[in-house]
């Protein structure tokens, strides 16, 4: 049988679900919305029940389009995912408030169990309650209490759920003639909730005792200092450059031994299969592009790590309330700054944080904007070009303008960021109007094994949903660098010439490389768009390095290095900046010059250049429609302002 | 004397008389902010919005647009 798990948020509802299920959990989508449906196994005797985790809500009646699935689900008995037993969950120390939803489901008839979360804290804070007394008003619902983040409770809730297996609910609603309201019925659905909460009320005054503390909340003195005009700016400002220096710090090692692993298995694989087709697909194909997957999950596991910690703690709600006038302007939510700052490290965990905000088009518009900030992919891109086309001087005697350029690179991805935004709210409609209606709950300690589950689910997230669409992507990269209509012809052409005898069996592959690229499908494809990108400042070479680091933005220096057959020199990159910077064009005037050079940049500050950040847009919004879309208007973007800065620049 | 959520000074205990309708008024009564419920303006967000509020022990975070809705006296 299916069973559901209710509640409001900031229950420790998925304390609970961690509870009882473990490590057996599976994500996956609700039909039809991008909601996430967290589902697992519970074992009750001999048989295994399918449990599934409901998003937090405040009513059976949505805030918003995406908490629409619970109405549907509950309300309709022929709903595929329509639970045969329902676990609520709810704040023992809020019984309240918590029960107007709790009453809801009470009144649908679906037998539940009532799990008091939280228990110690409600005790802490003074309150009592007496179960025999509750029980008396929901006859027929067992009560249990827990307190699941040390982990206390789950014995009671299985017992509880087993003894409710044959019993029928005769009993009367909480609610006389109580019938669901329309969902747009506002005014029916207040006044329920006025009669609900009045009954509960005076119902509870037999069952909750309350005494009252002396002193000021913990909670609200922390506030004093993580809500101050000042001071909350501050710590928030430290707090993510503690975390960036983490990611930078700690993600890089684990990245670099992953790319080494995976050009092992790719030499290994080659070594191993007879030579041809299959073995160029495996080893140069395949194996790679599985290694592009794998290697943002330090990243993504790190970013999430702390984000849960954010979020476990009750501080990520204060980013909200502080942040929230400053984002609203431009369309934007308080919960958009983490996803946004995130993406400074990657777009891809900072999309996937999206989820936390629950108004669709406030989401839509931060997923959207995200890849406009500059990522950590774009710093090679970036930091080869500054050194070729920017003097090495000193502005009034102290300022660095490389580092100027680089300050500028970023903040035109900031600024942009915003304006689009701003501009996207005026065009993406919506009927249902933000709103904010947040809870700051009480600070608590973090559950590891709530953070640790966390983070898993969302690497597993990534490699299973965003990982074949990466995979197929590259592997049709792959191709397209690798074959072309007269690969043979020009290789054979090439081995003729005296000039490529002469050199070293190194230098040989190093210039056969450059050669199978260029008469490669993407090579004619570079050199057919010739004309397309030549009023930005760029050749046919640069159009190939554009094509191939659609596959991620710092592709773009190993490929000019492949086309222009330099040596790699450790990463230094001092033989491919002389290479380019001797570069001419037919008519003899160097390639890269100030204005071609800092065109370049403008267009990666704006360019979609990253098919892992197209496909984890494509997992998110549930269609091709949203990434396409992204993909177009950063590309028309990207492609207009870098024609700007060539004009003004040459 | 009668006055909306929005205009209330910090540190205060106030009641709350009527949420106006709305189309948030619904939402506004589920978390429990109805008539005859005492309620305490606890935090201003810088910039003066959102505010933070407390009501039965917890804290409710609402912006001044919603605040503006719910009729509360001293």
């Amino acid at each position: 049988m299916k069973i559901a798990l209710l509640g409001n948020p900031n229950t420790g509802k998925s304390s609970v679900f961690n509870l009882l299920t473990g490590l057996r959990q599976q994500v996956g989508n609700f039909p039809g919305v991008t909601v996430d449906k967290r589902s697992g196994f519970i074992q009750l005797g001999q048989v295994q029940h399918e449990l599934i985790d409901f998003p937090g809500t405040y009513s059976i009646y949505p805030r918003s389009k995406e908490e629409t699935v619970v109405f549907d689900v509950l309300s309709d008995p022929g709903h595929s995912q329509h639970p045969d037993r329902i676990i609520f969950v709810v704040d023992a120390s809020n019984l309240q408030r918590n029960l107007l939803f709790f009453t809801q489901v009470y009144d649908l008839g679906i037998p539940c169990v009532l799990v008091l979360n939280m228990w110690d804290l409600a005790q802490k804070k003074g309150i009592t309650i007496s179960i025999e007394a509750l029980e008396k008003l929901f006859p027929g619902v067992p009560i249990v209490q827990s307190n699941a983040r040390i982990g206390l409770g789950k014995d009671r809730i299985l017992k509880a759920i087993d003894s409710i297996k044959d019993k029928n609910l005769t009993s009367t609603p909480f609610l006389n003639s109580f019938h669901l309201c329309e969902i747009e019925d506002v005014q029916c659905q207040k006044l329920e909730a006025e009669n609900r909460l009045q009954k509960i009320k005076t119902s509870l005054t037999k069952v909750v005792e309350t005494k009252v503390l002396e002193g000021e909340n913990f909670s609200r003195k922390i506030d004093r200092i993580l809500i101050h005009p000042v001071f909350g700016y501050l710590i928030f400002a430290l707090v993510l450059m503690v975390i960036f220096q983490f990611i930078f710090s700690f993600a890089n090692a684990p990245m670099n031994w992953i790319d080494n692993l995976f050009s092992h298995f790719s030499i290994w694989s080659s070594d191993l299969i007879p030579e041809g087709m299959v073995n160029d697909l495996i080893s140069q194909g395949i194996i790679p592009g599985i290694g592009g997957v794998v290697v943002f999950v330090p990243q993504i596991a790190m970013l999430f790590f702390f984000i849960s910690i954010l979020e476990e703690s009750g501080y990520l709600s204060r980013v909200v309330f502080i942040m929230d006038r400053l984002m609203r302007p431009f369309g934007l939510n308080g919960k958009s700054v983490v996803p946004l700052m995130s993406s400074v490290a990657c777009a891809i965990p900072g999309i996937m944080a999206t989820r936390t905000i629950s108004n669709w088009k406030e989401r839509l518009i931060t997923i959207l904007v995200a890849p406009f900030m500059s990522c950590s992919a774009r710093i090679p891109v970036y930091t080869l070009l500054i050194s070729l086309v920017i003097p090495k001087m000193y502005l009034f005697g102290f300022i660095n303008l490389q580092g100027i350029v680089l300050f500028g690179l970023y903040s035109l991805g900031i600024v942009f960021a915003l304006l689009v935004s701003f501009l996207l709210k005026l065009f993406i409609k919506q009927k249902e109007k933000g709103f904010l209606l947040l809870e700051l709950p009480d600070y608590k300690n973090p559950r590891w094994g709530n953070v640790f589950i966390n983070v898993l689910e969302k690497v597993k997230i990534f490699i299973l949903d965003a990982g074949k669409i990466i995979l197929a992507i590259s592997i049709i990269l792959w191709f397209l660098a690798s074959f072309g209509p007269d690969m043979e012809g020009a290789e054979h052409g090439l081995s003729k010439k005296r000039s490529y005898q002469s050199l070293s069996k190194h230098e040989q592959s190093i210039a056969m490389d450059a050669c199978k690229l260029s008469n490669s499908y993407i090579g004619i494809l570079g050199k057919g768009m010739e004309p397309i990108i030549a009023p930005l400042g760029y050749d046919w070479k640069i159009g190939i390095s554009l094509i191939t680091s659609f596959a991620a933005r710092e592709v773009f220096v190993g490929s000019l290095a492949t086309i222009y057959a330099v040596q790699d020199d450790g990463g230094k990159q001092t033989l491919l900046i002389d290479r380019m910077r001797n570069e001419v064009k037919a008519d003899g005037s160097p390639v890269f010059t100030l204005a071609s050079g800092v065109s370049l940049m403008v267009f990666y500050v704006f360019a979609m250049q990253c098919m892992a950040t197209m496909a984890v847009v494509k997992r998110e919004t549930n269609s091709w429609k949203w990434p396409l879309i992204q993909l177009a208007f950063m590309g028309v973007l990207a492609y207009f302002t870098a024609w700007l800065t060539f004009i003004i620049l040459s | 004397m009668l006055n909306t959520l929005d205009h209330i000074e910090l540190s205060q205990v106030v009641e709350i008389v009527s949420v106006d309708h709305s189309p948030i008024s619904s939402k506004l009564t589920e978390m429990g902010l109805v008539s005859g419920q005492l309620i305490t303006t606890l935090f201003r967000a810088p910039f003066g919005d959102p505010i933070a509020i407390e009501l039965n022990g917890t804290v409710l975070s609402l912006r001044l647009e919603e605040a503006q809705f719910i009729e509360v006296k001293a």
